[in-house]
């Protein structure tokens, strides 16, 4: 049972990750999914929230968003607009994101903005959670 | 003949100019690195992203998705013209105005409405001047933008053609070929053609798809826009630095070139001037002797 996953995270601006790990959770726009090593093939569009991955039995968590997933037997690729490692989550631009968009929820009067609040709010989530996750696995 | 002063407050003031061009070429370099540097960096999600959307609209026709739709009846083109913000780079800029401008003119040709859309100060100058009417206006931005940019504008593009404003987009560009090449690129990114998404070969697996097909395809299409627009700002940006650089480079070499010649102007004007003196002090003393 040595055979590993590559997972690669690239988003526009660099590539955030490309290392072997032995499972990667991930989530789709249907759902979480789970891939092990010898997935079928699969494509996925992917929702605003945690991927996680393990390695050496500890599991990490990255935050993305507006992304898609390709899987192969021995790879997964993320392709996501943004994603950040949990270690690289600034809680505090995050707590204040939220705080942002929640004002805007409150105000906005229009579909357009009101959906835009809605999805900053929910990234602005994602990220909190997934730093908290991170600190209790021990991985920040 | 110009006087002894005249010339050296001359060659004085090339020196000055000389060092300007010498610091503004030390600085497009180290952003023209920069700018490379991104386009690397963005080359990965670029090509992964390709292949995904070849594997994706191998199978797709024009009835999938509105935004690969043809439009029978076009009535209104917008233009993106992405130029840089500030001057001193050579034809660069003026080469991006002139085939966004040209290609403005055979639409109008046509008897399409044209609408720009500008990114970058000069450009949006220019076609203010001619007095084409801009939608949108992005200035200030090319020394610091990110996909969030891109991302921005895209939507726009995306929200106008889908609501009919737009019926067409075309996309003008510097492409970044080599560092004495740069050429300004005219590219129709609305709607979408079949041919230009599957470009790309499909790499030819079997993928199971979630959600559907259908559903894969409206996420990365308008994605899809927003990724050219970003790529054809990243190849901008690392043009005007090129631009720049050898544009600065011919300066500081016009400005060597100059100091020499009017160095030696200096050096004939003060041998002439010394020897006109010791004529009229030999003149005089001949005189007296006689």
């Amino acid at each position: 049972m040595s055979k590993k996953l590559l997972l690669e995270i690239v988003t526009p601006d660099r590539k955030v990750l490309s290392q072997d790990v032995d499972y990667v959770g991930a989530p789709g726009a249907l759902g979480e999914f789970g891939v092990l090593p010898n997935h079928i093939p699969f494509l996925s569009a992917l929702g605003i929230g945690n991927l996680y991955y393990k390695d050496a039995g500890k599991t990490h968590y990255v935050f993305v968003s507006g992304g898609f997933a390709e899987v192969s037997p021995d790879k997964v690729t993320i392709l996501a607009e943004a994603a950040e490692m949990a270690t690289d989550i600034d809680l505090e631009r995050a707590r204040k994101a939220q705080e942002r968009a929640q004002q805007r929820l409150a105000r906005a009067q229009d579909k357009i903005d009101h959906a835009r609040a809605q999805a900053a709010l929910r990234r602005s989530l994602a990220r909190l959670s997934c730093r908290n996750s991170g600190d209790k696995a021990g991985t920040c | 003949m110009a006087s002894l002063r005249d010339v050296k407050t001359k060659i004085g003031a090339i020196k000055k100019t000389k060092q300007i061009t010498k610091a503004m070429n030390m600085v497009a370099s180290a952003k023209l690195r920069n700018a490379q540097s991104r386009i690397e960096r963005f080359k990965p999600y670029a090509q992964k992203f390709f292949e995904m959307l070849g594997d994706l609209a191998a199978g797709a026709d024009e009835s999938v998705h509105p935004l690969l739709a043809k439009r029978e009846e076009k009535k209104t083109v917008g233009i993106v013209l992405v130029t840089s913000d500030r001057g001193l780079c050579g034809s660069f800029n003026v080469n991006l105005i002139k085939a966004g401008l040209k290609l403005a003119k055979e639409k109008q040709a046509q008897g399409l409405n044209v609408k720009f859309y500008c990114v970058g100060k000069k450009g949006r100058d220019a076609v203010r001047k001619a007095e084409y009417e801009i939608l949108v206006q992005y200035r200030d931005v090319m020394n610091s933008f990110d996909f969030t940019l891109a991302s921005k504008l895209g939507q726009e593009l995306i929200n106008s053609f889908l609501d009919a404003t737009l019926d067409e987009v075309v996309l003008v560009y510097g492409e970044f070929i080599s560092m004495a090449r740069q050429v300004p690129v005219v590219q129709s990114i609305l709607p979408i053609s079949g041919e230009q998404a599957a470009e790309v070969k499909s790499s030819g697996k079997e993928y199971v798809y979630e959600p559907s097909v259908e559903g894969l395809l409206a996420e990365l299409l308008p994605r899809f826009i927003k990724v050219q627009v970003y790529r054809g700002m990243l190849d901008t940006s690392a043009s005007e630095h090129a631009a720049r650089m050898s544009a600065m480079n011919n300066a500081t070499r016009a400005c060597d070139d100059m100091t020499n010649a009017l160095t030696l102007l200096y050096n004939k004007t003060r041998q002439a001037s010394i020897t006109r003196d010791l004529m009229d002090i030999v003149g005089g003393a001949e005189a007296l002797k006689g």
